[in-house]
């Protein structure tokens, strides 16, 4: 079997996915050229069809926004996989991590820039924590992590959804969820003058890419748990700790999800949260690593991919196109890497057949 | 005696919660038998809510008798077709079967809501007539038995058909040629082409009924607890019932018993702020205990081998 460059193949599931979008958008009576008009929309605040209007930065900034959480879970799915470990559990390491800030923004006094460091600290260590459960069970016990990860997810959802209850002060307009968070706790908005939330955790998110490239890509530890992902026998066979890679993996990959709760939670909404069911940015980082193949620059690229997706489905709305179609296009795209096999068979035909010709 | 009085007033709900997981087990029972894991069991099950509740809605606008069980056959159907993209990607395409599973999942919320949008104009469907939707049965004569009575009391058909479907996929998996090929493909699948099984075929028919079964148990939870149908219709259900499948030891009787276990489990959740001895517990207690058990039992019984061993690979006729 050849190998197919990984560009190649996220480049055709990107477009398989778009042809998806417009292909349903068509066949339900709606006018696809929306679905461009939406995107350019969300990427350059350009309006297509009111071409003398200026560009509107909070589009550009809302996209951001959307790429920040994503980026982080993409880090935690990217991480897992180069171990060789499938960590479907960002969902329920992210609502931990939410929720642990949450605590420490409302329960330790400390001054503005050390507050929220503290919040996001415990956000990672709570996802941590959630990580580093199936990662063991794989370790000792040799228990596939997809299913652990996947009854985590919703024990997180009720632990949280109890935790936030009993323990948090509750805002009593809302009755589910606490009220704000102090001031010095909160991350500030970076939108220059827009009403985007856009904020400063974007640099948590920066860092964050770039302690994954050198962890991953120059450090001992890095080529160690690549060696484990890659040939879990020939590395222990070397000597190398894979009991402990895994472990070490799976916390460092649930440490990125509980950041991203953190960021998010500190970032946009300022108060605990009981959630009434999945943000869904746990899943989307599955597609974040897939169609960046799980490298920190690939990564970048394809969250900004998927947070284009989600923003522009957004703005869908105006054109009267559910949202739902931007659910519609991920799912394609994971469908086609997933089903990656095609296209190598299919570029072996075509290559046979030229072949032929000569 | 308060306790047993408790307990019977309970077992109807309970029947009815555990239905949709038992079908669903079953469902994930012959894909994974047949070397297949099925995590989209959930897409499936929402395919099969979405179907249900959208037709029912119609056929009773339009006074088409017998209105519930078409709808269930059609959500049978159209989970089946869509399941055949797990199919396709997983048998043919080599896909890894969790990327495969998610992305069914994902383009299922994605898919139903936006028919939802198209159909109705809404997030959600219109809620169809409780008249057209299933009804409770009562058994004359045996609804009168002591203790045992409440089993046939108030307890929807589906129910029994999930019973009825227990007993049929043991004796197909364990009693027949049939069964013991599916089974082998799960076990050591080369071996299997080696006798001149088609290990293609079989896993087809596998990964084809866990999307029929989980469509029919997306279609007895619409049609059992529900009115109309949302995003969240399942609300996890699906993944309950991969809870279910492996609590239940991947054999049939077990996932009854799990099945019937959990659907207690949730009812009591229902029933403990009543309850003197359980109102200490917080709700969402009773929520994650499904998933809380099925990770000690994974724990506990692992290398014990219930699980089929070629569940979850990639199937490579030339590897031995």
């Amino acid at each position: 079997m050849k190998k197919v460059n990984a560009l190649k193949i996220s480049l055709i599931a990107v477009v398989f996915g778009l042809l998806t979008g417009f292909l349903i958008i068509a066949v339900t009576n709606r006018n696809p050229y929306n679905l461009v008009v939406a995107l350019v929309r969300s990427m350059a605040g350009f309006n297509l069809l009111k071409p003398d209007k200026p560009i509107n930065v909070l589009y550009i900034l809302n996209w951001f926004l959307e790429t920040m959480p994503i980026i982080l879970t993409g880090l935690s799915v990217a991480f897992a996989f180069r171990t060789g470990l499938f960590n479907i559990g960002g969902e329920g390491q992210y609502m931990l991590g939410c929720t642990a800030a949450a605590y420490v923004a409302l329960f330790v006094k400390a001054p503005f820039p050390l507050h929220p460091i503290l919040c996001i600290l415990a956000g990672l260590i709570a996802g941590g924590i959630w990580g580093f459960i199936p990662g063991i069970l794989k370790a000792f016990k040799n228990i596939h992590e997809v299913v652990v990860c996947i009854m985590l997810n919703y024990i997180a959802w009720y632990l949280t959804s109890w935790f936030v209850r009993a323990y948090l002060p509750i805002n009593p307009n809302t009755g589910s969820s606490s009220i704000n968070f102090p001031e010095s706790a909160i991350i500030p908005t970076l939108n220059f003058g827009t009403s985007s939330q856009f904020n400063y955790g974007i640099i948590v998110v920066v860092i964050a890419l770039v302690i994954f490239h050198v962890v991953i890509e120059k450090t001992t530890f890095g080529y160690s748990l690549r060696a484990t992902g890659l040939n879990f026998e020939a590395a222990r066979y070397a000597g190398m700790k894979t009991k402990f890679n895994i472990c070490s993996s799976m916390f460092i990959s649930g440490a990125f999800s509980g950041i991203a709760g953190a960021v998010t939670i500190l970032g946009v909404y300022h108060y605990g949260r009981t959630f009434q069911g999945f943000d869904g940015y746990g899943f989307d980082g599955i597609s974040v690593a897939l169609v960046g193949a799980s490298n920190g620059i690939g990564i970048l690229f394809s969250g900004l991919l998927f947070g284009l997706l989600k923003t522009t489905s957004n703005n869908l709305q105006l054109f009267n196109i559910p949202k739902e179609v931007g659910e519609l296009i991920q799912g394609a795209i994971i469908f086609v890497v997933a089903a990656q096999y095609i296209i190598i068979y299919l570029e072996e035909k075509l290559s046979k057949k030229k072949g032929e010709f000569k | 005696m308060e306790v047993l009085n408790s307990l019977i007033e309970m077992t109807p709900i309970s029947l009815m919660l555990a239905t949709p997981l038992i079908i669903a087990g079953l469902g994930g029972l012959f894909s994974e038998k047949s070397g297949i894991v099925n995590i989209a069991l959930e897409a499936c099950m929402l395919i099969g809510a979405f179907v249900s509740a959208t037709l029912l809605y119609f056929l009773y606008e339009a006074q088409v008798p017998f209105a519930a069980w078409i709808s269930i056959l059609a959500a049978v159907i159209v989970s089946t077709i869509f399941v055949s993209l797990h199919a396709i990607a997983s048998i043919h395409l080599k896909a890894d079967q969790t990327i495969s599973g998610t992305a069914l999942n994902v383009i299922s919320t994605g898919l139903t809501v936006y028919a939802c949008e198209i159909i109705f104009g809404a997030k959600s469907s219109k809620a169809f007539n409780i008249s057209a939707s299933l009804k409770e049965v009562r058994i004359p004569i045996l609804k009168d038995l002591p203790l045992i009575g409440v089993l046939f009391d108030k307890i929807y058909p589906t129910t029994y058909i999930a019973i009825l479907m227990v007993v049929v996929a043991w004796f197909i998996l364990y009693k027949t040629p049939f069964g013991l090929r599916l089974r082998s493909c799960g076990e050591f699948p080369q071996a299997s082409a080696s006798m001149g099984i088609n290990v293609v075929k079989m896993r087809w028919i596998g990964v084809l009924l866990s999307g029929a079964f989980a469509g029919f148990a997306g279609a007895t939870l619409m049609l059992t607890t529900q009115t109309f149908f949302y995003f969240n219709s399942v609300h996890g259900l699906g993944f309950v019932a991969i809870a279910t499948l492996i609590f239940g030891r991947w054999n049939p009787w077990g996932i009854l018993g799990a099945g019937i276990f959990f659907g207690f489990a949730q009812t009591l959740g229902l029933y403990s702020s009543n309850v003197k001895m359980l109102s200490f517990i917080p709700q969402q207690f009773f929520s994650l205990f499904p998933y809380l058990i099925t990770i000690v039992v994974i724990a506990l019984f692992s290398g014990k081998g219930s699980a089929p061993k070629a569940a979850g690979e990639i199937y490579d006729a030339s590897k031995r």
